[in-house]
């Protein structure tokens, strides 16, 4: 057996929320790059520039890249194999979060109640999902998550004769409707399939995987490739002012459904897609 | 792009020649309010009472910045969306309200208060806060400290830069750029 102290996850949290608000993951700023240089429109164009200005900004005066420093979402993917010993984990991964926003005098913008909204003056509690794997590690996945896109992002039940005209239907439809509002230009994560909450959970990790990948699947490698081609025809553009540039990034992640349904589910992010990984290796012992 | 400078408080002249499109660099005196803020103005109207600020002829920017970090007057602070303010704007922009500076759609009733009130609509760049932090000079909690980020916070800005995206007659910059990338999306073919 082996094991991890849950003092090392809370460090995983506060190291990578201090870093990832200030400075972007390599796939996204290619990403960034790449749309500026394809970018037609000048308005466009001139938006890019100041995008790249202030990611540089940020990074070398080490302020957040953009002032909503979002909702803490946490991923644990623990291995069977692993004991994890030396406290309670929710309070440790809590911890991370809380000290690593006012280390990084990071925007506390959580309230405790959605209706009777109180701040809870540290930005906790995270959003955290736990999910039991193979092996002998712990897989922490975090995300920075802004909620002008956030706001923006949509899940319907589809009917299974809606087919993939549907699907794609309502993926236009979702970004068309974000437009402005959820500052693109976009990294898109599409879920499809599951019940309803795995769909979501899916377009949500389809934001964490790295935006330079595509699917595995030929058929979902053809179809992100296909809606970023579509997408870009919108004309929205970045910040909505117009532009050949609307997505950056498109993952597509699925799952087995039922004969009756067709889930599907696009979690809109902005340009500032905050994600890191960390992985800790669990220490032996009798 | 040329770039025009504005020097705040706006004025009717000020306002007939700003365009729907024009890149301007704003200077001088804005305030900071968003959700909560708009929120408790709006009661406090309601109530009886009169605005922590005197917003003739002011301009709002639907923002809520980070902290300072030591050293700093202000943390990073770009614009919020917009569109979250529409309930309120146009009690606003009857009570003198000239300007606003955010990001994201406006619904109808808030660019017919624009047209009404010959208002305008700036938009700046979403996710872009550390460069526009650069911009401000000064900053005063004036109303609401309790709400932390979202209080109301007196700006002096200089060179803030930002796009005319609805003028004052109403001429909306989302609609007419988009039309002009938008590729027909007949030829798809997805079986």
């Amino acid at each position: 057996m082996v094991r991890i102290n849950v003092e090392k996850i809370k460090q995983a949290v506060y190291d990578s929320f201090l870093e990832i608000n200030c400075k972007l993951s390599q796939d996204v700023t290619e990403a960034i790059c790449t749309g500026f240089e394809s970018e037609e429109s000048p308005i466009g164009r001139a938006i890019f520039d100041d995008i790249l200005k202030n990611n540089s900004i940020a990074l070398e005066k080490q302020i957040p890249i953009c002032q909503d420093t979002g909702m803490a979402v946490v991923w644990v993917k623990a291995g069977q194999e692993v004991a994890l010993v030396g406290g309670n984990l929710n309070d440790a991964i809590n911890q991370g979060v809380r000290e690593a926003y006012k280390d990084g005098y990071f925007r506390n913008s959580i309230v405790s109640d959605p209706l009777n909204r109180i701040n809870t003056k540290d930005n906790t509690p995270a959003v955290i999902h736990y999910e039991i794997v193979e092996g002998n590690h712990v897989e922490i996945i975090v995300s920075a998550k802004g909620f002008g896109s956030e706001n923006m992002s949509s899940l319907k039940m589809l009917k299974p004769s809606d087919g993939l005209k549907g699907v794609i239907d309502f993926i236009v439809e979702t970004v068309t409707n974000a437009g402005p509002n959820a500052c693109p230009p976009f990294f898109i994560g599409v879920g499809i399939g599951g019940t309803m909450e795995k769909c979501a959970l899916m377009s949500k990790q389809a934001l964490m995987r790295d935006v330079s990948k595509r699917n595995a699947d030929p058929f979902y490698e053809k179809l992100e490739k296909d809606l970023i081609k579509t997408l870009n025809g919108l004309g929205i553009g970045p910040m909505g002012l117009g532009g050949t540039s609307t997505v950056l990034g498109l993952n597509i992640e699925v799952f087995p459904t039922h004969i009756a349904g067709l889930p599907v589910a696009v979690n809109m992010c902005c340009h500032v897609n905050r994600h890191a990984k960390t992985v800790i290796r669990g220490e032996i012992y009798d | 792009m040329t770039k025009i400078r504005i020097d705040l408080p706006l004025d009717v002249e000020k306002i007939a020649n700003l365009k729907s499109g024009d890149s301007v660099l704003i200077s001088g005196t804005i305030y900071t309010a968003r959700d909560a803020a708009h929120k408790r103005m709006i009661e406090e109207l309601n109530e009886g009472k009169t605005l922590p600020v005197d917003l003739k002829n002011q301009t709002i920017y639907y923002a809520g910045p980070c902290p300072p970090k030591p050293g700093d007057i202000i943390g990073s602070i770009g614009p919020t969306t917009s569109g979250r303010m529409d309930a309120y704007a146009p009690i606003l922009l009857d009570k003198g309200l000239k300007g606003m500076i955010g990001k994201g759609y406006r619904d109808k009733t808030v660019i017919d208060a624009i047209i009404k009130n010959k208002a305008v609509y700036f938009g700046a760049v979403g996710g872009a806060g550390a460069l526009l932090k650069e911009s401000v000079v000064s900053v005063e909690i004036v109303a609401y400290e309790d709400l932390g980020t979202e209080a109301i916070r007196k700006l002096e800005v200089k060179d803030f830069p930002a796009v005319v995206i609805i003028d004052s007659k109403g001429n909306n910059l989302y609609e007419t750029e988009k039309s002009k990338y938008r590729k027909s999306t007949e030829d798809r073919n997805w079986g």
